[in-house]
């Protein structure tokens, strides 16, 4: 090849390089390893996390078993390895489970559209806000205390330099949901939108209708924001919302640490010019025949660079197929009967324990435990990962800690963890 | 030849909501070991929904069976050649998806103590050491989901700098040739941006930069090699000029792929830049992501990295969040954790001997393909290519065939198409990026393709424009799924 190309060795190739631009050292990284030995290496590292461990907690990401089915399909190379979507004619593989993607997430969140994926619940929330920001041509957003404090918070680092001020408003100290007297003093005409979560930070079912209807009074959307999609299986949808912003960890993703998850956005038929990222439409081919492509690009930075909704570009597309077949597996009746297990396994254990809110919860819940951090490193002596102590997020909380159940939970790790109380 | 239409053994299947009936299931959950609870009880009735309506009802084989003949009418890497110019399509390693899937690593939950999470701690602790090392960077965060993301925390920490010496100024510099990420991430950093033309070699041009930068400006965004190939030879003095000037060098680092092992961008003078990891560091584009943006910056912009940071004291990992000057979280918990996972294995697999390596069998692939096509197509360029290659459709869009109609009638040929249409700065572009990971054979099949359909256009450019033909569907109407969007199935009334 090298002949071919009239070279005599490869450092001809880029001889032309100025050499203040040369890199002339080996990488300080060691030689290549075998792949035995890179199996090794991980399989070490994942015996220093936590194995056999129950574990109580949700806060966002939750432990949902994960039917084989996902992997199995998630892991065909003409999915795994193939690119965005871009060339319709040899695509119509991920386009089509796009297209049945955003069609399940509607049915879902009664939303009328949803997009191809975000890069995860977080993130979704800042591009709903500037949705509406465009939208209602208002700038202000106000946030309810209980929508997952790193959202918030990562809210307010696209906030601080789009002139998007972001101001927070409380909760019931008692119901542990909105104050929502606290958010009609807040909300004014310069409110573009208003944004909640339920079932919000503390498990506790929100009233999205009641919220929605104060913020179109005032001339506001309303932004609904979810983490455990699960809980969609029983829940009311937030039909009353103008925009939904969720993540959707729960349908087949480990916690893997943190990541990689899905975000999601979805809106009204009307707002669909103002939605960020990837679309897929239906039309058909020179021939007649139903077929699926990216479609609204127009909408998007390839295209319209610094007028674009957003900067998105690649988004989740693999672990939204997979929350695809997730929900296919389950299906109507057996997404019902899965919201169902959390729901009865979480108020088992609620029973047994001390409750810090009245409000109505789905899989998680907020518990008095005076000393979470001595009470978690007990657990911990019974390999037991006890719940999430509040006072990092809210300092009036010190003295509890939010506790999660899923399907996976056992009845006699719930009868553990109730007898350290 | 090629003139069969819908000749996949998978002619019609039907979508999932069309194969749905009532009562059908793939489902098994265990048997409740507590008291079952009515949810009208616990939630409210008025909370509860009383079915999701129209939601797929379908069995396990159906389910596998509609998602197998889906996945046969894509193309993928796995079949063969993806040469997309600046979207690195290499070659995706199974063991890296095998150690992603590791027990303790998988189910390690981002709350869990870090006294029970050092592994995955130490995994990324050990990819920010050699990331850094490979950029020539003073840190880096794990952060950023995905490129752009990568791009908007980059050009935050710019302005956070900034702002820090009193004036977060007002613009930011993108030359002409820049992916549109760029603009659009400075626009939603609250920056307005100025293009700067590129010269007759497709590079940036100092004097008219230096024109350009004033006391507005905050920074440049550049891409180097830039999006044409070509690596920008005046790299250092176009960093002088931003730094005299105050102002931020930014890397685009989509084409890193090009350098590794060979040039570090923060030997010539960047200050921050992201590395996308499902480029050059071979975890899977999965149909569009999950991706991950890591960003590397010099020492003056640490103290401003999103919040929380890795932080090893003695022999422990834990997470910092005592970060007053950081720019704040861009998303929840680390990052993209599988996805790094991925990126650490192929590292090690390549090692700091086989990094450069690839680099250069990268470059090698990417000029045999510019020698073998240079006589059929016009070189947008006479700069020398590093890892991909541009041409431009002159030649025969003399015929009435542009770059896209050639894109179309690659795919008959059994390859996807290189990048359409971009570089904007080239007139009908084909920009062609091979990877290191093809052989000679594939490149070899690959350019005998374009040099057919070269010679095709020269005969029968009607058959051309026509492509492709031996596809499931041909040519998808674009303009109508855009003129009325139907983005979901709706039961038929």
């Amino acid at each position: 090849m090298l002949q071919a190309i009239g070279a005599t060795s490869l450092e001809d190739l880029y001889s032309y390089l100025p050499k203040e631009v040369r890199f002339e050292r080996p990488l300080a990284i060691e030689p290549g390893k075998s792949e035995f030995e890179i199996v090794d290496y991980f399989r070490a590292r994942g015996g220093e996390a936590a194995s056999g461990y129950a574990s109580f907690l949700g806060a966002g990401v939750y432990a949902h078993y994960r039917p084989v089915l996902v992997d199995t399909v998630a892991s065909r190379g003409e999915f795994l390895t193939s690119y965005t979507p871009y060339q319709a004619e040899m695509a119509q593989g991920t386009l089509t489970t796009i297209f049945e993607f955003q069609s399940m997430v509607c049915q879902l969140t009664g939303m009328e559209v949803a997009n191809a994926s975000m890069y995860d619940g977080s993130s979704a929330v800042p591009e709903a806000a500037m949705m509406a920001v465009r939208i209602t041509g208002r700038d202000r957003i106000l946030v309810s205390k209980t929508v997952h404090p790193e959202y918030r918070e990562v809210l307010l680092t696209y906030g601080k330099h789009q002139g998007m001020p972001v101001e927070e408003f409380g909760y019931s100290a008692e119901a542990g949901s909105i104050d929502f007297a606290d958010l009609e003093s807040k909300i004014d005409k310069e409110t573009a939108a208003v944004i909640i979560q339920s079932p919000n930070f503390f498990g506790i079912v929100e009233e999205t209708k009641r919220a929605a209807e104060l913020a179109h009074a005032h001339g506001a959307l309303l932004i609904f924001v979810f983490t455990e999609a699960v809980s969609l299986g029983l829940l009311e949808p937030p039909r009353d919302a103008d925009i939904v912003a969720g993540e959707l960890q729960s349908f087949a993703h480990p916690p893997s640490y943190g990541g990689p998850y899905a975000g999601v956005i979805g809106t009204k038929e009307k707002f669909i010019r103002q939605i960020p990222g990837r679309l897929v439409g239906e039309t058909k081919d020179v021939h007649g025949n139903r077929a699926f492509c990216l479609t609204l690009a127009t909408r998007e930075q390839h295209i319209r660079r610094e007028k674009a909704t957003s900067n998105i570009c690649t988004n989740q597309a693999l672990i939204a197929l997979m929350s695809t077949v997730f929900m296919t597996v389950y299906g109507k009746e057996g997404l019902r009967e899965l919201a169902a297990q959390n729901l009865s396994k979480s108020h088992y254990l609620a029973g047994k324990l001390p409750l810090r809110f009245t409000g109505k919860f789905f899989n998680e819940f907020v518990v008095k435990a005076p000393k979470p951090d001595e009470l978690n490193a007990a657990l911990l002596e019974k390999r037991i990962i006890g719940g999430l102590p509040l006072g990092r997020f809210y300092p009036e909380l010190s003295d509890t800690m939010l506790l999660c159940c899923t399907e996976m939970t056992k009845r006699a790790d719930m009868d553990a963890l109730a007898g350290a109380f | 030849m090629v003139k069969k239409v819908r000749q996949h053994i998978n002619q019609n299947e039907p979508l999932l909501f069309e194969l749905s009936s009532p009562g059908k299931a793939g489902y098994q959950l265990p048997t409740l070991d507590v008291p079952s609870v009515d949810p009208a009880e616990a939630l409210g009735a008025a909370n509860t929904r009383a079915e999701i309506e129209d939601f797929p009802e379908v069995s396990e084989i159906e389910c596998i069976r509609h998602y197998t003949r889906l996945s046969t009418w894509n193309y993928a890497i796995d079949l063969g050649m993806f040469p997309l110019g600046s979207c690195t399509m290499k070659y995706n390693p199974r063991v890296n998806e095998l150690v992603a899937r590791t027990e303790g690593l998988l189910w390690a939950h981002p709350y869990q103590p870090e006294s029970l999470a050092q592994g995955a701690m130490e995994v990324m602790g050990e990819l920010e050491r050699c990331l850094a090392e490979i950029t020539g960077m003073d840190a880096v965060t794990l952060q950023p989901a995905a490129g752009a993301h990568g791009e908007l925390t980059g050009v935050l920490l710019i302005r956070a700098l900034l702002e820090s010496r009193g004036d977060a100024r007002k613009k930011i510099i993108c030359p002409d040739s820049a992916h549109g990420t760029n603009p659009a991430t400075a626009a939603m950093a609250g920056y307005s941006v100025v293009n700067i033309k590129s010269n007759e070699n497709g590079m940036m041009d100092p004097a008219a930069l230096a024109a350009m930068v004033d006391g507005e400006t905050a920074g440049l965004m550049v891409t180097n090699p830039n999006t044409v190939g070509v690596f920008e030879q005046e790299i250092n003095k176009v960093a002088q000029i931003m730094h005299d000037k105050g102002a931020l060098m930014y890397m685009d680092g989509a084409n890193m792929n090009a350098l590794v092992g060979l040039s570090r961008p923060g030997d010539f003078g960047i200050d921050v830049m992201h590395l996308n990891l499902h480029k050059t560091f071979s975890t899977p584009h999965g149909g569009g992501g999950p991706g991950a943006g890591a960003v590397a910056v010099k020492k003056i912009l640490e103290p401003f990295l999103p919040t929380p940071r890795l932080k090893k004291v003695g022999a422990a990992w834990s997470w910092d969040y005592d970060r007053p000057q950081s720019i704040g979280r861009v998303r929840s918990f680390y990052g993209n954790f599988g996805v790094l996972v991925r990126a650490l294995a192929y590292i090690m697999a390549h090692g700091g001997n086989g990094l450069p390596k690839a680099t250069q069998d990268a470059l090698l692939n990417a000029n045999y393909i510019r020698k073998m096509l240079e006589p059929y197509y016009e070189i947008a360029y006479k700069a020398p290519s590093m890892h991909e290659c541009v041409f431009s459709d002159d030649r025969q869009a003399a015929k009435g065939v542009h770059t896209g109609d050639i894109a179309k009638r690659l795919i008959d040929y059994g390859f996807h198409p290189y990048t359409v249409s971009f570089p904007m700065i080239v007139h009908g572009a084909l920009m062609i990026e091979p990877t290191e990971t093809e052989n000679r054979h594939e490149l070899d099949l690959f350019c005998d393709a374009m040099i057919s359909i070269a010679k095709e256009i020269e005969d029968d450019p009607a058959m051309v424009l026509k492509a492709p033909h031996s596809t499931r569907v041909g040519r998808v109407d674009e303009t109508g799924a855009a003129r009325r969007p139907v983005v979901r199935w709706r039961r038929p009334k």
